[in-house]
């Protein structure tokens, strides 16, 4: 059974002020099954988050169509989970509010909302900073809190926008072992954008390597390394030849990136 | 001095209170050492002595109660009016497309203009001073109000896009707390400008208030109680100010840096 279907889906900005229109992404078709963690890897400006917003419902495909679980998208909706690269928590809420932000929006009552919140803040490791403001959390921790956010909303499908973008390497390195604690014991869809490629390789069970733009899909990589998954997985020969493979293809497209800009 | 380099906040406060003595001083030497002369500008001690007498024998006290009740009371019903519409404005372009062209044209609009017809239509009673403070200040406020709202970070609305926030919620749960320390900090600012409005308002067919008295003043050349009616502004302006920005810290801890 497939969950997440990708038709043809392309999207053209048009020209600002005469002038041309952009091409983002180029039809693309694909299909994402239950319990699929598939990471999207492409240079800057290549149009996967543009693919993401489209999933996501912020933004209108120019052809194709998207649905989940046979329901075409047409506008953002709580059964697609988004945590965005740049901190989108809500700054007048605590911790705790940020988590319960969606269920508060489908009328869970409180106790059941009060619940949730305790059982993320433990897999997240926030415990002791539900009254906190997010100004007053590192970026780590942010992030953290707005996976759980995401998650709290118990969404058919995760996607993730670069989310560890902005954190310094060895946040990175731990958000992404989270991440993975998280995914296999929950088992969600997730659909997860970045152009790291060690990073694509940790989390994924396939990685779709995207063009630089106009958008599309170059080459898909099963990534059958075993799970759980240690970080120390890193250093396995396994790991290494999938990144040589992968540091080929995306070398390619960041060269034509870097010659069109 | 080096740009930017940040100061102690003795230094700060020290610094402050100087330029205020600095002031006076400069004002006594060309009052007390006799190079301007009385009629024209009273010397501190004078305009200390004839504001002491202002409170305690002329009811002064009632003056500045009078005018402060004007300034609130005419700035609480802009406020009210205006607030809520600027908050849709911001939310809703087609709202902001309708009423913004002629927002921004009645905010030139002098208020002090203004007097002599809302004397006509509301006499010289309490009402037509309310409507001068009302008229300069609702339409500054429904603008900044627009303008916060408009302002509202775009990736906060998708984040509640994304967790199932519909219409409503999307208004009532994040533009409008986004934006509350904005539109506080607006009224702020207004607030101040409507004291300016006020003295205007009772310059003018008034008999009571700060600004009757200092017409009053003029017939009778007493510079030194001008002068305190002025300074009076002042420091009521200072310290509603001061608890504005107080009252602001309290309600928005989260918008501190």
């Amino acid at each position: 059974m497939s969950k997440l279907v990708i038709e043809n889906v392309s999207r053209v900005f048009p020209g600002v002020r005469g002038g041309k229109p952009t091409r983002a992404l180029e039809p693309t078709s694909l299909e994402i099954p239950d319990n699929d963690f598939v990471t999207i890897l492409g240079p800057s400006g290549c149009g996967k988050s543009t693919l993401l917003r489209l999933v996501a419902g912020l933004d209108r495909p120019t052809t194709g169509r998207i649905t989940l679980d046979g329901a075409p998208v047409s506008e953002p909706g709580p059964d697609r989970g988004m945590v965005f690269q740049s901190y989108t928590l809500f700054p007048w809420l605590t911790v705790a509010d940020n988590i319960a932000f969606g269920l508060r929006e489908k009328g869970v009552p409180r106790e059941r909302r009060d619940e949730a919140v305790r059982e993320w803040m433990g897999r997240i490791g926030l415990i002791g900073f539900e009254h906190h403001y997010p100004k007053q959390l590192s970026g780590g921790m942010q992030q953290r809190t707005a996976i759980a956010r995401a998650l709290a909303n118990d969404p058919a499908i995760l996607l993730l926008d670069e989310p560890f973008g902005a954190l310094d390497n060895q946040t990175r390195a731990l958000m992404q072992e989270l991440l993975l604690g998280i995914w296999e014991r929950a088992r969600k869809t997730v659909m997860f954008v970045t152009h790291d490629i060690e990073e694509a390789i940790f989390l994924g069970s396939r990685v779709l390597v995207m063009t630089a733009r106009p958008g599309r899909i170059k080459a898909e990589v099963a990534i059958d390394l075993p799970h759980p998954r240690h970080y120390t997985i890193k250093t396995s020969p396994e790991f290494s030849a999938l990144k040589a493979r992968l540091t080929e293809e995306i070398r390619a497209e960041a060269v034509l990136a870097a010659e069109r800009h | 001095m080096k740009p930017l380099a940040p100061i102690s906040n003795t230094a700060r406060v020290a610094l402050g209170i100087l330029f205020f003595v600095l002031f006076v001083a400069a004002w006594s030497y060309a009052t007390l050492g006799g190079f301007v002369s009385k009629t024209f500008l009273a010397d501190p001690l004078t305009m200390v002595q004839e504001g002491y007498d202002l409170l305690t024998k002329h009811g002064f006290l009632l003056d500045i109660g009078v005018t402060i009740w004007r300034v609130v009371g005419g700035f609480v019903l802009a406020a009210l009016v205006a607030v809520p519409l600027g908050i849709l404005m911001g939310a809703y372009k087609p709202i902001e497309a309708f009423l913004e062209p002629f927002v921004s044209f009645a905010r030139y609009l002098p208020a002090s203009a203004f007097i002599p017809l809302l004397i006509l239509w509301a006499g010289l009673g309490e009402l037509q001073k309310l409507l001068v403070i009302f008229i300069g200040s609702v339409f500054q406020i429904v603008l900044m109000v627009a303008l916060a709202v408009t302002g509202v970070r775009r990736d906060l609305v998708e984040a509640a896009l994304t967790l199932g926030a519909r219409d409503r919620g999307i208004l009532a749960r994040v533009l409008i707390p986004a934006s509350a320390p904005d539109i506080a900090e607006s009224l702020r600012l207004v607030l101040g400008w409507a004291w300016t409005y006020v003295i205007v308002a009772e310059l003018i067919g008034s008999s009571s208030g700060i600004g009757h008295m200092i017409i009053d003043s003029q017939a009778l050349l007493a510079t030194g109680q001008i002068i305190f009616g002025i300074i009076v502004i002042g420091v009521i302006g200072l310290i509603s100010d001061f608890l504005f920005k107080w009252g602001n810290q309290r309600l928005f801890p989260w918008s501190l840096a």
